[in-house]
């Protein structure tokens, strides 16, 4: 290793004769006054700190590029590279259980919805049955004209069940009284009650299902309308592309049977 | 006032330009730094003893610098090169504090 303070003593002192006789022992004014006199050392002497200088400023730019890696030895990386990879797996891994635990839980999450929309479609498909809730859909409209009052409870009776038979799903008399599996006609003396409510006249048949179908079911030899023009009154139908059925009844808690 | 205006305009041009150092050379750039101020501390040294060569100067720069690089870089081929390292560091760290020890009884005799 070079001695910078030993072997220029010994070159020095040669060349301090050719230099400008300086005592030794010089001091810090000695050295600014030195630098402010241009010489034809100082060219060299600013070549080399030229250097110096620019290997100081690369070192600055690379530490401040932040990258600690670049500097790092190869052993140091290794270790480094181990450490990331040994971290990869593990992070792998808990991803894949994560993503595990994720579609458990999503599929989870689609089977109930399915449940639920089964248990709604059902819901809805009972209230209607039930007459719990209004239903609205193409139909017909029948309206039996009697001035004799003379139509009887057991024919309203055919009439509904043949209306039933020719697919009716919603059945409401007179906007008030709603034809569900219980109701029940009764009659006599030319009045003619359902469900506890008595039917005034003209009365009104309101019926969703297909149109043709219940039109025919009400038109055909021996029914509605044949039986109650022997009767003296007149029917008239009309299908019509949107039936509104708002009457609603409560529904009826059963006192004995229960779900098996 | 030319080495000082030098010894500046260098690190200017350093941080600058940003020169692209060869990736096999990051580790030793440090070393050298270290190397190339254990030098300006020597010459320091020396021309406050009065005993002050350029030449001498310029020569024992860059072969302080060289040999600290080459001592590391066979550090490196041999496995110890961290070891080696530290150690031209400490080296150098403590002739610079030597130097500058000697520059501040020259400067303050004290």
């Amino acid at each position: 290793m070079p001695d910078p303070t030993e072997r220029p003593a010994r070159h020095a002192a040669e060349d301090e004769t050719a230099a400008p006789a300086t005592p030794p022992g010089r001091s810090l004014r000695d050295l600014g006054r030195a630098l402010l006199r241009p010489s034809a050392s100082h060219i060299l002497l600013a070549a080399v700190l030229l250097v110096f200088g620019v290997g100081v400023g690369t070192q600055l730019t690379t530490k401040a590029a932040d990258d600690p890696y670049a500097t790092a030895r190869r052993a140091d990386l290794i270790q480094l590279l181990d450490t990331a990879t040994t971290e990869t797996s593990r992070l792998e891994a808990e991803i894949a259980q994560l993503k595990t635990t994720r579609d458990k839980l999503q599929s989870g999450v689609d089977g109930a919805k399915v449940a639920q929309a089964e248990a709604q479609n059902r819901l809805d498909n009972l209230a209607i049955l039930n007459g719990t809730v209004g239903a609205t859909g193409p139909g017909i409209r029948v309206v039996v004209y009697d001035p004799g009052q003379k139509v009887s409870a057991s024919t309203l009776l055919d009439a509904v069940e043949e209306f039933r038979d020719a697919g009716a799903e919603v059945i409401e008399i007179n906007d008030s009284i709603r034809v569900v599996a219980s109701t029940w006609f009764a009659g006599a003396n030319g009045s003619v009650v359902a469900d506890r409510t008595a039917i005034t006249w003209p009365m009104v048949i309101d019926v969703i299902g297909e149109g043709h179908a219940l039109e025919e079911a009400a038109r055909f030899r021996g029914g509605l309308v044949s039986q109650v023009q022997q009767l003296g009154g007149s029917v008239t139908i009309t299908q019509e592309t949107s039936v509104r059925i708002t009457a609603v009844r409560s529904l009826p808690q059963n006192q004995y049977a229960r779900p098996a | 006032m030319f080495a000082i205006l030098a010894l500046l305009v260098g690190i200017a041009l350093g941080i600058w330009l940003e020169p692209s150092l060869p990736p096999g050379l990051t580790t030793y750039l440090p070393i050298m730094i270290v190397a190339a101020l254990d030098a300006l501390f020597g010459a320091l040294r020396a021309w406050f003893d009065g005993t002050f060569s350029d030449r001498v100067f310029a020569v024992s720069f860059f072969s302080n610098v060289l040999i600290a690089a080459l001592i590391v870089f066979i550090g490196d081929q041999i496995g110890v090169g961290s070891q080696l390292s530290t150690a031209v560091v400490v080296v150098f760290g403590i002739r610079i504090f030597t130097n500058a020890a000697a520059i501040r009884r020259a400067v303050f005799h004290a």
